[in-house]
């Protein structure tokens, strides 16, 4: 009975999305205040009918009713009850329901945290979230409600994917999720302004920190991925190119360079068309990305079995997005004023640059991404695109990023100039030629690549301490401009990462017996044996290697081969000894004649500034979106309006 | 400088930009893709010769030897076979019986040498370019039979 009234519930939101997606946008564009008045009272009664259905499949889960047939396909008695609660997202029914969740608790949060902006800009962007969610809570409903009924229940689940039994698993997917959907936000604001045919510097003010905390998960949640494949999966790599690594990361270039665009909108009015057109751009690429994941038409290491009707549905609910707000932008755009004029040489001409480079970057991914797909359309035979296609096209777009990164925030607006800029950076250059020269021969050997890399990361890094100095002779700087330089910081911290770690990694596949050692970095692993340890679900053959380096014991390393009661797929839990400057990882392969084993060991220099610059760019995030000014200047701008209108009337 | 000036600066700057990342992308591509060849189509002398390719099918029963680190084994799509080698760990999910895809080159004795064997995520899980080759197989030899 329960289940069945969850699945009731989102009937039942699927009727109330309608209602907030149709009546508010008529009554906003009519003069309706009474439909007005609906947009808030329908966007929470959509969420808490949604949060109820989704709590009543985490009951399902949490009390084993394996009468619902996803739930017997993704849980049993024996899981521990953390991984079976995160095991609701553990498959597509589940994971849909989630992102329908979220993209209601986004709607619900612009209607708390929106009282000081226009009735009818509120009654707009909850309408377009609203038929949003409608399409999407149709596509859970249609073909995959996770309510379906397994009758005659069974006794026992079949089990969560071991994979998925991790603490990254909790984390990964919610945190990416509220990136992907909270996309969907930006894309209301600029839908809902074209709508209204103001897209002015209110616009962009109000639409800043929701587009800023949206990036900031999508950050976090391709981190995590990243590490959790890094750790989980026991590749020891942190990004592979894969599709569905690709179809996280498009809608983050795409988000990139829409908060620094609508930078440029908020403080001089200018590229008003083109942020609007980011905004389309970001939440049509959460939807490919969605619907790349879910329709199984990539092959992906990434790839879950999936069901080819369920893309379709997704590719049809892509074409009308893109194609209705496309649509809407070529009607509404030619009556968009240009806004303030800029030199050649400004900071809106550099951050132009930033959104070009970011664009063309994330055009290179995408048709890397969808060519063995379009290739295979066109029945020219299937193939595969490499990890080097994206090193050698990606990395070259980025360099000048790199280089202009420092720059653009010293640059003036509307008008700069090349002098005061080379002044005030040249010692910023001078640390950055010293660091490319020196540093690499501190870390081995000199590779011109790493060198670059280096002196890039330097440039930014001391750039920023300039500026910090300069800006305290000026009086105590703003949340947001820390954001910004913490930011950047991130992204230098970075680019050493990337370039250390892809330099001067080593990797090494050994076959081991009791009492061998392997040296890799100056760490060397001794292999002191394998025994079976049980788990709460898994017995594992637990290996043990002490790590020493020059002689000296550091610890004793645990990495695992685990095999699931519930599952025929054995499991690799790699044991890493983490460091600032390096991590050891080893993993157990094979179990190999006598007491061999194929034994997999890693050194991976500076891997963890991959992470740490992505928590950084984070909280920069964060903080920059946490400004005072967002909320005193919308309550100025509130009160401008009222007396403007006061004024009129 | 007049803004007739800016507008072409800024609009050839731009497409610069753009022809040197199509560029990069068509060169890159040129060289990185890796074309999907089944069992049948290496038996009937289509294989890129000398160049990376991949296979797929299913890793044929009985057929997995490890020798050290490297291991032996055929991927059959039902109606032909290929020999692979390849050295280093497996992943957790490669198992005889279940489908494979392996990225290499084709050897002179007729050995696939492979540098990558995929893994996937879901033991239910069939890669497509695998399901694709066995699929193939089998509508060629229904085909014959009749």
């Amino acid at each position: 009975m329960i289940p069945e009234l969850g699945h009731f519930a989102l009937m039942l939101a699927l009727l109330v999305t309608l209602v907030q997606g149709v009546l508010p946008l008529l009554g906003a564009q009519r003069n309706q205040p009474q439909w007005v008045a609906l947009a808030r009272p329908a966007t929470a009664a959509a969420f808490l009918l949604v949060l109820f259905s989704f709590l009543v499949l985490t009951w399902s889960f949490y009390s084993n009713d394996f009468s619902v047939e996803y739930v017997a396909q993704h849980s049993n008695t024996q899981l521990p009850t953390l991984y079976r609660i995160s095991a609701v997202w553990g498959g597509h029914e589940g994971s849909l329901l989630l992102w329908v969740l979220m993209l209601t608790g986004w709607a619900q949060a612009v209607a708390l945290f929106s009282r000081r902006l226009p009735e009818a800009m509120v009654a707009r962007v909850l309408g377009v979230l609203g038929l949003v969610t409608f399409g999407l809570l149709a596509f859970v409903l249609l073909t995959s409600s996770p309510f379906e009924r397994l009758l005659p229940a069974v006794e026992e689940g079949r089990s969560l994917n071991p994979l998925l039994q991790d603490p990254g698993l909790v984390f990964h997917p919610p945190l990416l999720y509220m990136g992907y959907v909270g996309m969907s936000v930006a894309f209301a604001f600029a839908i809902a302004a074209l709508l209204a045919g103001q897209l002015d510097a209110a616009w962009a003010r109000w639409s800043r920190p929701w587009t800023t905390v949206a990036w900031v998960f999508l950050t976090l949640g391709i981190a995590l991925g990243s590490w959790w494949a890094y750790y989980e999966l026991g590749w020891g790599g942190w990004w592979f190119w894969d599709p569905v690594e690709n179809a996280s990361f498009m809608p983050w270039l795409v988000a990139t360079a829409l908060i620094h665009s609508l930078a440029v909108t908020e403080k001089r009015g200018s590229f008003k068309n083109w942020t609007v057109l980011l905004a389309i751009a970001a939440f049509s690429l959460s939807l490919l990305g969605t619907f790349l994941v879910r329709s199984g038409v990539l092959t992906s290491v990434h790839a879950f079995a999936t069901d080819p009707r369920r893309g379709i549905f997704i590719l049809i609910l892509l074409a009308i997005v893109v194609g209705s707000s496309l649509l809407l932008f070529a009607a509404r755009a030619p009556k968009v004023s240009l806004g303030g004029r800029f030199a050649l040489l400004s900071r809106e001409t550099l951050l132009l640059v930033n959104n070009v480079l970011l664009v063309v970057a994330c055009g290179a991914v995408l048709l890397g991404t969808l060519y063995p797909l379009l290739i295979d359309a066109l029945g020219m035979g299937k193939l595969s695109v490499g990890p080097p296609y994206f090193n050698a096209v990606f990395v070259p777009i980025m360099l000048p990023l790199l280089v202009l990164v420092a720059a653009g925030p010293i640059a003036r607006w509307k008008h700069a100039e090349i002098g005061p800029i080379l002044r005030r950076l040249w010692p910023a250059a001078l640390a950055a030629v010293l660091a490319g020269a020196g540093l690499p021969l501190l870390a081995g050997e000199w590779h011109a690549y790493v060198a670059l890399a280096l002196a890039l990361a330097v440039w930014i890094a001391a750039a920023i301490v300039l500026q910090t100095v300069e800006r305290f002779k000026t009086g105590k700087p703003t949340a947001s401009w820390w954001g910004m330089q913490i930011a950047h910081c991130g992204l230098a911290a970075f680019v050493v990462g990337v370039a250390m770690v892809s330099t001067y990694e080593e990797e090494r596949d050994v076959r081991m017996s009791p009492g061998e050692t392997v040296t890799v970095g100056g760490h060397t692993f001794k292999f002191l044996g394998v025994h079976d340890v049980r788990g709460p679900n898994y017995v594992a053959a637990r290996g043990s290697f002490e790590l020493t380096k020059d002689g000296k014991p550091l610890r004793t390393l645990y990495p695992e081969k685990r095999n699931y009661d519930t599952s025929a797929m054995p499991m690799t839990e790699a044991a890493i000894d983490a460091g600032l400057t390096r991590d050891v990882y080893v993993s157990l392969g094979e179990p190999l004649e006598g007491e061999a084993w194929a034994v997999r060991v890693y050194f991976k220099p500076f891997v963890d500034w991959i992470w740490g610059g992505c928590l950084l760019m984070s909280l920069g995030g964060l903080l920059a979106a946490a400004d005072r000014r967002y909320r005193i200047r919308v309550k100025q701008s509130a009160a401008a309006t009222a007396a403007a209108a006061g004024a009129t009337a | 400088m007049k803004p007739r000036h800016k507008r072409i600066a800024l609009i050839g700057g731009g497409l610069a930009a753009l022809g040197i990342a199509a560029a990069l992308v068509l060169n890159a591509l040129n060289s990185n893709i890796a074309f999907f060849v089944t069992p049948t189509e290496i038996a009937e002398g289509k294989a890129p010769q000398g160049k990376t390719f991949r296979v797929g099918g299913m890793v044929k029963e009985g057929s997995l030897r490890r020798d050290n680190l490297t291991v032996h084994f055929v991927i059959t799509d039902t109606a032909k076979e290929v020999p692979v080698a390849y050295t280093g760990i497996l992943p957790d999910l490669f198992m005889e019986g279940k489908g494979a895809v392996a990225q290499g080159r084709i050897g002179a004795d007729g050995v696939f040498a492979a540098s990558e064997v995929l893994a996937k995520h879901d033991e239910n899980y069939m890669p497509p370019e695998a399901q694709h080759a066995v699929d193939q197989a089998q509508k060629t030899g229904q085909t014959l039979k009749q």
